[in-house]
């Protein structure tokens, strides 16, 4: 079936509401219009990132989101062929009152209902920006989850590797908090690195030893306050350069780590010897220019065209969603009203879980 | 919490033993019990509440931190479990939006930066105040009466398996 398709797109999965129009085939589609209720104001009122708990304030903005989505698409919801939402993963009550709004959609007007993972709505942003071909190697960095993903169908995905504690946004974040920069981690703290000397503080780069695809990031935040409170024990405080050189020697041991992990799951994915090599990224890693770059000349290096689609993409927003339900529609996969929430939802289930799995002994 | 009740210290070399901890306190958990865990960024709240919620789990998933998401629910053999993470919590009537309220009386709760709760911090529940000490960390364990069987026998079981 290769008709063209328009699909309204609902998210609500974190601290953000979206909603959103897509149109065209798997391959080939285009954002017609893309709503995003961000919470930017907010956040700079609290001077930190506010969750948007209540699933009744998801459900209110939703409705003013999925009316500016189509009419800024000049669309009627008549004109939808179908209506697609995330479906998990994320905080339950955001997944939940984005698939009661969509059902009841999908309800009132008789549409079909598309669920889709998140995850796979990250993962496949490169085929909607640049009609990616599959197999494509992703490196996919989106609230708590970083993993490498070879994208091999709209829902097969092959895991290869990924975190086995915390996202490296946590550890930003975090690392932020222990320096007293403000939050969202990611920026400040590249920021404030620009000024400072890398080499200055040693930090672990755990699990490069190891001939795998996996990371681990949780130790970075121990490094980091030990490094600080040996310094503030010092001098009875931290100077700006000091923090600088923290934060430099931060930001070089996670691009360490991204270096050498997509280096190895490159060689994985070049092994099966795809047609178009490409490394795409999306989420909050595409932001960070040192990373970025690092990973635009390795991808140079090895002959890999290195992808990241425009930040409005890469972070989260619902035409992603859109698209990846339009896939999914025209592969004739659709849910019904027994769609349910789902706040943890793998996208490889067949891969070994690893987030937390990492160092654990035998079980009895 | 009562005053009277002395903390049980309990030390952790290193990211193994806080982890053991995990292991060794779930055995003694149950519906309803609800654990606070304490500690800065770095002290391994989430690192002891991944052990625990791996020993419980039939089949092994990933355990990711709830920073983003605030809380994870999973089936563990108990029954139902919520890993919260209420650093993002501005206000305590938020709890109630999340359904804590009910979940900590049905559910096992670990709940990192529990001083978010105000008013709402349960008075029946564990508290493990994790800390850095010298180039180990070590672990207070602080509840009421109804708890301190159960401290000691999660001391015992951490000196057993340090062995």
């Amino acid at each position: 079936m290769r008709q063209t398709l328009t699909l309204l797109g609902i998210e609500s999965s974190c601290d953000d509401t979206a909603a959103a129009v897509v149109r065209g085939m798997a391959g080939d589609a285009e954002v017609v219009s893309s709503v995003v209720a961000g919470q930017t104001e907010l956040h700079a009122a609290y001077g930190g990132v506010v969750p948007e708990i209540a699933a009744r304030a998801h459900a209110e903005k939703l409705d003013i989101c999925i009316e500016q989505a189509l009419s800024q698409a000049n669309c009627n919801i008549s004109e939808i062929d179908a209506i697609a939402v995330t479906a998990g993963p994320g905080l339950i009550g955001g997944v939940l009152s984005g698939v009661m709004c969509a059902k009841g959609l999908a309800a009132a007007t008789g549409k079909p209902l598309v669920g889709v993972n998140h995850l796979a709505g990250h993962a496949l942003t490169p085929r909607l920006t640049d009609a990616c071909e599959f197999p494509y190697l992703m490196l996919l960095v989106s609230g708590g989850h970083c993993q490498f993903l070879i994208a091999r169908g709209p829902e097969d995905f092959s895991r290869l590797g990924g975190t086995i504690d915390d996202a490296p946004g946590e550890a930003f974040d975090k690392t932020a908090r222990l320096l007293g920069l403000p939050q969202p981690g990611g920026p400040h703290v590249e920021r404030s690195a620009e000024q400072g000397d890398a080499s200055r503080f040693p930090l672990p780069r755990p699990l490069l030893d190891r001939d795998d695809c996996n990371m681990s990031f949780s130790g970075l935040k121990t490094a980091i306050l030990r490094s600080r409170d040996a310094v503030v024990t010092e001098k009875s405080g931290l100077t700006e350069q000091d923090r600088a050189d923290l934060a430099a020697s931060f930001q070089a041991a996670i691009r360490d780590i991204f270096i050498v992990k997509t280096r190895r799951a490159l060689a994985l994915y070049l092994a099966e010897v795809p047609a178009a090599p490409v490394l795409a990224i999306a989420g909050g890693v595409a932001a960070n220019k040192g990373v970025r770059s690092a990973l635009e000349s390795l991808c140079l290096d090895m002959g890999v065209r290195f992808l990241a689609p425009p930040m409005a993409l890469c972070t989260d927003n619902a035409a992603m969603i859109a698209y990846a339900g339009l896939e999914r529609f025209a592969a004739g996969q659709l849910d019904d009203l027994r769609l349910s929430a789902r706040p943890r939802w793998p996208l490889d289930t067949t891969s070994p879980s690893l987030i937390g799995s990492g160092k654990k002994g035998a079980k009895a | 919490m009562d005053a009277d009740d002395p903390p049980t210290r309990i030390p952790l070399a290193d990211e193994a033993a806080t982890q053991r901890l995990g292991r060794v306190l779930e055995s003694h958990l149950r519906a309803g019990d609800v654990v606070l865990l304490e500690g800065d960024i770095g002290a391994g709240k989430t690192c002891l509440a991944r052990a625990l919620i791996q020993e419980g789990l039939a089949v092994l998933e990933d355990v990711p931190s709830p920073t983003f998401t605030l809380v994870q629910t999973y089936a563990v053999r108990h029954g139902e479990l919520w890993h919260c993470d209420l650093y993002r919590l501005t206000d305590p009537d938020e709890l109630f939006e999340l359904g804590l309220d009910s979940a900590m009386e049905t559910a096992i709760c670990l709940i990192e930066w529990p001083d978010r709760m105000g008013d709402a911090r349960p008075k029946n529940a564990l508290t493990i105040k994790l800390s850095t000490d010298g180039a180990g960390r070590s672990a207070e364990l602080i509840g009421p009466e109804a708890w301190q069987t159960r401290c000691r026998e999660i001391a015992a079981g951490m000196r057993a398996v340090d062995v």
